[in-house]
Order: structure tokens, then sequence, then C-alpha cells
């Protein structure tokens, strides 16, 4: 059927109307993206001090000086960013269930992990880290690690398992009573249900929030500089008090930018993998 | 007697998606006034026509005129023929955060400019016609599936549409609660409202319509009065298609 079709005068006459309008779309989309960024760019170029921001923070001669301290700076970030994903995830997930669960014996876990959530997420996270980096050290417990690194991705674990929990316990909240009816129906106990009914759907929809919550975490192991720690953020600093020029901060910023674009470009995907399949059945 | 003016006019429509062809060469003419009923297996394209007469989906080849006015035509603004059409689905496709009386009223104050007082005052007074008076300030899950849908006819028909499109709307329905729908359709027919309508119901067909159209694979088989296209089809496939689906 198809093969003897062929489009009608009329039909064609569309497609070129519809060409011209897209070229026109582009041409509008164009000019005002080059207005709008042309703009900015003139504003600040033209601005009075723009000579004396170029120089202290647009230097190539400090950008290249500064790159290889930086670069061992930054693997630091990577690792505790590799080491703390992981862990928040299975600490986040437990923490939801533990909320979740309806059996007697965990009503004190339970409270615990309400309160947990509630305490730990009302604190910056900066605090978190001066608290657990100074004050488990001050206890002078045995066998206990005195290591900045150490204590500092605790306190991220410990700040972030905290939101990525609410992610999980909004992503099982939002699966349908009907699941858990025909769950049951089936004679599948509690943790069954969960385990092979609720969790596996929600955790598909909370993917997008959770990578949001991901590159967040990614910038936020800067926070460790405050403790001294010679992550990318402290060695820029470090590198700027010694030669009075900040290009070394715009090179962090550049470094954590072109670590995070691949997890925002990851996340955008997903969400619309996820509409796309959730539309499939609506037409 | 010289038949009025088409409302609708379908000249030659095509629409694929991809490979498969679900529209060919779909031709079709709606006066004001008329029922016309589409009939046919599912997948036969009754919906996709449907849809493409409310510019929902576009169309591959071929025409459609809305009062006279080439509507396929790509540099016309889709928002202004839908503002004189009104489409009621399968699902019934109500907005679960809004009350009935805020559904019904949303088109008509924000797309037609009618002012809270107007919008509310036709919304109530179509409601208690179709009973659904004491259900205005609930919301549309705690309703049956029945009232829901003529819920969703009461929202089409809140913006006065010139033209009614309604997709299966009793697809979803309980047996006994399908009469209390088709009871305002067939209502909606007598009062003279142009519509043009898919179905399962053949009975309902031969009732109301004015003309039934036969669909398989994409195209219109046989088109005519109900009585000659239900009781005395002249096209092989379409009597195989009312042996099955008709009892007895």
């Amino acid at each position: 059927m198809s093969a003897s079709w062929t489009p009608s005068l009329r039909e064609l006459e569309r497609r070129k109307v519809r060409r011209a309008l897209t070229r026109r779309r582009v041409l509008v989309a164009s000019v005002a993206t080059v207005v709008v960024i042309g703009g900015l760019a003139v504003a600040v170029v033209l601005s009075p001090g723009w000579a004396r921001v170029r120089d202290s923070f647009f230097d190539g001669y400090h950008a290249r000086e500064a790159f290889p301290a930086i670069v061992d700076g930054f693997w630091l970030n990577v690792r505790m960013f590799l080491i703390a994903e992981p862990v928040i995830l299975v600490v986040a997930l437990a923490l939801a269930l533990v909320r979740q669960a309806r059996s007697p014996w965990l009503v004190p876990l339970r409270g615990l992990a309400v309160v947990y959530t509630d305490v730990v997420r009302g604190i910056p996270t900066i605090l978190l880290v001066f608290l657990l980096v100074f004050g488990v050290p001050g206890l002078e417990l045995q066998g206990l690690t005195n290591s900045i690194f150490f204590w500092a991705t605790v306190a991220l674990v410990v700040s972030y398992s905290a939101y990525v929990a609410e992610v999980f316990r909004a992503g099982i909240e939002s699966v349908h009573p009907s699941q858990l009816a025909s769950a049951e129906a089936l004679a599948l106990s509690r943790g069954q249900t969960m385990r092979y009914v609720v969790v596996p759907q929600a955790l598909r929809r909370v993917i997008p929030p959770l990578l949001n919550d991901f590159v967040s975490l990614q910038k936020d192991t800067a926070l460790v500089a405050s403790v001294s720690l010679f992550d990318a953020l402290y060695t820029a600093r470090d590198y700027a008090a010694y030669n009075f020029n900040y290009t070394p901060y715009v090179v962090v910023a550049c470094f954590f930018v072109v670590i995070t674009l691949p997890l925002a470009r990851l996340t955008d995907w997903l969400a619309r993998w996820v509409v796309r399949r959730e539309r499939a059945g609506v037409l | 007697m010289t038949a009025p003016r088409p409302l609708v006019e379908v000249r030659n429509v095509r629409k694929s998606y991809g490979d498969r062809v679900v529209l060919d060469d779909v031709s079709l003419a709606v006066r004001p006034g008329d029922v016309v009923c589409l009939i046919g297996s599912s997948g036969s394209g009754k919906s996709t026509l449907l849809r493409c007469l409310d510019l929902l989906e576009p169309v591959d080849d071929g025409v459609i005129e809305f009062e006279g006015r080439e509507v396929s035509d790509p540099t016309i603004d889709p928002r202004e023929v839908r503002r004189d059409i009104g489409m009621v689905f399968q699902a019934y496709n109500l907005f679960p955060h809004r009350t009935v009386l805020a559904n019904c009223t949303l088109a008509p104050r924000k797309v037609h400019g009618l002012s809270r007082r107007e919008a509310r005052d036709r919304a109530t007074a179509l409601l208690g016609r179709f009973g659904l008076g004491e259900h205005v300030r609930s919301h549309p899950d705690r309703l049956s599936g029945g009232q829901q849908q003529r819920v969703a006819l009461v929202r089409a028909l809140c913006t006065e549409p010139k033209l009614l499109l309604l997709d299966e709307i009793t697809a979803a329905l309980d047996p006994e609660l399908v009469g209390e729908v088709l009871g305002i359709v067939r209502d909606l027919a007598a009062a003279g409202t142009t519509m043009v309508l898919a179905t399962h119901e053949m009975s309902f067909a031969r009732e109301v319509a004015s003309h039934v159209c036969f669909l398989d694979g994409g195209r219109i088989v046989e088109a005519g009065p109900p009585q000659q296209v239900l009781g005395d089809p002249l096209e092989p496939r379409t009597r195989e298609f009312l042996r099955r689906v008709l009892p007895g």
C-alpha cells in the first residue's frame, strides 16, 4: 500500500510551507540567542573594571601554572564522590524502607529514621563536615581513624543519605495502591511486595531526581576545602594566596562543570526516556 | 432539497506511523446536524481519524476542511480550530486535581473569555440537566465511571462547540453504565448537535446515526445510511465484521 503512494501536490506544497516555518523558527531562535548571549558578553566586557577582572581571573599564565596541582586536588574530589555515592544509595534506601516498614519490631528504628532525616536535613552540610572532622577525633576513641578524608566523606554520606532517603520514599509512595492490592492478592508478604513490586517501580521513577542529587554531591565535595584538605578548591586557594591571582578558581569551576555536564545530560535523557515509556500506552 | 454546505470535509487523508499506514485515502463529509458513526475493529483507524479532525495528529497527505477553511494547512493555529470543536475520550481524561465544576469552567473562562459567573452558570445548568447537580463540588475520582464520562461530555459541551468528537466513550464503562452516557448522546443528537463518534455499540449507531462509516485497515470500506450499512451491507468485509459483532 505504502509503496504506491506518492504525495499529492497539496502535500508537497504543505511540506514547503512547513520547511519555511521551521527555517523561521530557527532564525528567531538564533537571533534571540545571539542578542541575549552577546548582550551579556558586551555588558561584562564593557564594564569599568573588566581589565582588572580579566587579569586576576582569566590569566593564561596562572591557569597553566596552577593546572597540575589542581588536577591532583580534583582527583581527591572524584575519589570522595565515587566512594560516597554507592554508600549513600545503600544507606538512603535502607532509611526509606525502614520508614515504610510496618513490623512492630521496627518501630524504634522507624522513629530513629524519622529523627535522623529531619535533623540531618536541617543541618548545613558544611557544619556536618566540621562536626565530624574535628569532633569525632576529639572523642579520643580507640580504633577510630583520625583521617580528615575519611570523616569528611562520612559527613557527605550522612548529609546526602538523608536527602536521598526522602527521594526514595517519595518514589515508593508514588507507586499506585492498586499495585499493593494485587501483590497482596497474590499472598506476597509485605517484604516480598516491597522487594519485587514496589521498589523496582519506585527506583525507575526516582532516577532523574537521584541524578540531580548526585550532581549536587559532586560539587559539594568542594566543602572539604574548609577543613584544609587539599582538594581542587583548597589547592586553588593556596595558589591564589601565594600569587595574588584568582585564575585557579575559574579553572576549578571549569573542572566541576566538565564533570557534572555528562551527568546532567544523562538526567535529561533519562527523564525523556521515562516520559516516552509512560506515554507509549496513552495513545 | 439541496444539501447544506459541509461543516467538515475530509478529502484523501493519509496518516502513517513509520511504515504502518493507519489512514489510507479517507474521505468524509459531515453536514451540520449530521451524526456520523465510525465503526470497525480495533486498529482500523477510527480514533486516529478523530484525532486528525481535532488536529491532535498532523496528516501526511490530503485535506481537512472545517467550515470551508483548510485546517490541515501548517500556517493555521490549531487552537483557533479546536475552540469550536469538543472532544471526549475513552478514558474520560478529566483533570483529577480540579473539582467537577472547575473541570467544566476551565476552557470557557481561559479560552473563551467567559466571566467566572457566566462559566459557572453555564456549567451548573448543563451538569444539572445531565443529572450531575449534586456532584458539582466533588473531585472526579470520587465519581463512578458513568458519572465521570458524563462530566467529560459536559466539559466538552461547556464551550458550545460546533462539532463534537466522541472517541469510544462507552468502551471503558460497565454495561449498566453505558445507557446513562448514551442517553445523553441521544438527547444531543435529537437536539441537532453535529457529531462524529467512534463506537462499538451497533444498535446505538443504528438508532442515532445519520451516516455510518465502516473502516477496515485505515480505509473507509463502506459508508451510507445506517439501514443500508448495518442492515444490508454491500461489501463482504462489512458483512463479516457485522456477523462477528452482532449477536444472533
